[in-house]
């Protein structure tokens, strides 16, 4: 498992500052939760964690090891599409649209990564990938196509493609939102059993139930800052910080 | 109220009950009749002008319409059609992904290859590469400005059949490169993230996420670009490739019989674009794995 480094974060999207000087820290085994209004930053510090979005100025260490960029000089250089490649296949990734291969089935997304990347054996691959979906307790729906599964069921099948590349760390973007009200459980439940078994996750959430009852910490976002962040008992039920109170008072 | 105002009101009014009881009526619709009527007439006069004017001359269309002259012109236009096509899918998936690239040069250079092969007549391209001997007499790989350290005779190295094939397969690349860039862009860009975040390059995301999705959207103009191109082909004649038409032509220039020749190439030519309308369908059917309407059938 890694630990994860936000180290003064700086982005912008042309001219506009995004992430204002990011420094937070998620312990290997943690589950930390990021909170707050859209447009605040929370998505966009999450896809700079595997390199989805470059950032500006700052950095973040995966497991020690700075992720994107190398140093070269007295300055920081992207890296090679190969190394960056090779750190992101060891973190798994879920999104709000659950982005499954639409022309593949459940078991095909779900083989994909280790028989392509990792050269798995198929026969091999297809066992793990089979044991990965009855996890997620989608044992009878191997063969089906996404469009023929329910949001929740999508969204299962995309964490069990994520955890097929056994990846150190889990990314979470706002995995439930896209989910009808009576699907979010579902999804809910997986994202527990997988903390319980000591995940490192970071998860992009409005599921407050969710942040207080697994998270480790939770860092509350407005307007490219962590506001305040801390044990989610302490930031959600006793927010110190008038933005944080205004945001809570609304989704609570 | 009298017993006639009675009656009278309850025959304004119908019987809903009784009626619902009933099935409905089909209204006739005469315009339909009236149509029937008007094409059944034109097609009779068709049949009898194509049966009574000998100058349509079927004896001869069915003397010839398995001639081995003709039978070996259609062995080309198939040889034509299907190297340029494969040509033209080649092109233009490379110069598709090069226009998308990320790199402005190779962005540039398929803007203008699309430019240049779209901006002229296919004709003309067909013409440069017949008289392609007059503009360079030699092709040879050497030193600009020194010595050549390989030469050859270009009427050797490009025979007009590859010349056809070239004229026909560049200019069709440029067409295929908007065909298949639009397929690229119609798959959802969640597809690509969702490839890249697990660590595929991509060039592994275009082979495995992106491309075999973009096939049901390439896949149905490409099939008409086939069959537009069966026809095409018929353009080699103007650099004297022995094809359908041009074999057509050798015939009737001899024996002057120009329309019962024409009508044996036109069957051939119905024929195959018949029979490749239906290998469409079957494709089309084949790539649209995954499509939720198709699911949903099975």
């Amino acid at each position: 498992m890694s630990e994860v480094q936000f180290l003064n974060v700086h982005k912008d999207f042309s001219g506009v500052e995004v992430l204002k000087g990011i420094n937070f820290t998620v312990q290997a085994g943690q589950v930390a939760c990021l909170i707050g209004p859209s447009g605040s930053g929370k998505s966009t510090l999450l896809r700079c964690v595997n390199h989805l979005e470059t950032t500006s100025s700052g950095t973040i260490l995966v497991g020690g090891r700075m992720i994107g960029y190398e140093v070269h000089g007295d300055r920081l250089i992207e890296a090679h599409q190969k190394d960056i490649n090779k750190r992101r296949s060891r973190i798994g990734m879920v999104f709000q649209s659950f982005n499954l291969f639409g022309h593949m089935t459940a078991l095909e997304n779900v083989m994909m990564g280790p028989v392509k990347l990792l050269k798995v054996p198929k026969a091999q691959a297809e066992a793990e990938a089979k044991e990965l979906l009855a996890k997620v307790g989608l044992a009878e729906r191997t063969g089906h196509y996404p469009a023929q599964l329910s949001g929740g069921q999508q969204q299962r099948v995309a964490i069990a493609r994520a955890l097929s590349m056994k990846p150190d760390l889990m990314l979470f973007d706002e995995p439930t939102s896209a989910l009808d009200p009576e699907l979010v459980g579902e999804v809910l439940d997986v994202m527990k059993a997988l903390a319980r078994d000591g995940m490192t996750m970071i998860v992009v959430t409005h599921e407050m139930g969710f942040a207080r009852e697994v998270a480790d910490v939770v860092a509350f976002m407005d307007g490219g800052v962590i506001v305040e962040a801390g044990d989610p008992r302490e930031v959600i039920s006793n927010p110190q910080h008038e933005r944080t109170k205004a945001f809570l008072s609304k989704v609570l | 109220m009298t017993v006639t105002e009675r009656t009278a009101v309850a025959e304004s009014r119908p019987d809903f009950a009784e009626l619902a009881s009933r099935p409905v009526l089909k209204r006739k619709r005469p315009g339909q009749l009236i149509a029937m009527v008007v094409v059944g007439l034109f097609a009779l006069m068709g049949a009898y002008i194509l049966v009574t004017n000998p100058g349509f001359g079927w004896p001869t269309v069915a003397k010839y319409l398995f001639d081995v002259r003709i039978l070996n012109g259609l062995l080309t236009t198939i040889e034509l059609t299907v190297i340029a096509m494969i040509l033209g899918f080649v092109i233009g998936l490379v110069v598709a992904v090069m226009r998308m690239s990320e790199n402005g040069l190779l962005r540039g250079v398929a803007g203008a290859y699309i430019w240049f092969f779209r901006g002229t007549p296919l004709l003309v391209q067909m013409l440069f590469w017949g008289f392609a001997a007059v503009l360079f007499p030699t092709i040879g790989i050497g030193i600009p400005g020194g010595p050549m350290l390989v030469e050859w005779n270009t009427n050797d190295v490009l025979p007009l059949f590859v010349a056809g094939i070239l004229g026909l397969g560049l200019n069709e690349g440029a067409y295929m490169a908007e065909i298949v860039r639009a397929g690229l862009m119609g798959v959802p860009a969640g597809q690509s993230e969702a490839s890249h975040a697990m660590g595929f390059s991509r060039m592994e995301t275009l082979r495995y996420v992106v491309i075999p999705q973009a096939m049901k959207i390439i896949l149905p103009p490409v099939g008409n670009e086939t069959i537009s191109m069966l026809k095409t082909t018929s353009l080699v004649i103007v650099i004297g490739v022995g094809d359908l038409l041009y074999n057509t032509q050798q015939i009737y220039a001899r024996n002057l019989q120009q329309i019962p020749l024409l009508i044996v190439a036109s069957l051939w030519y119905i024929l195959l674009t018949t029979l490749l309308s239906m290998v469409q369908s079957r494709i089309e059917k084949r790539y649209s794995r995954g499509n939720v309407l198709q699911v949903r059938k099975a």
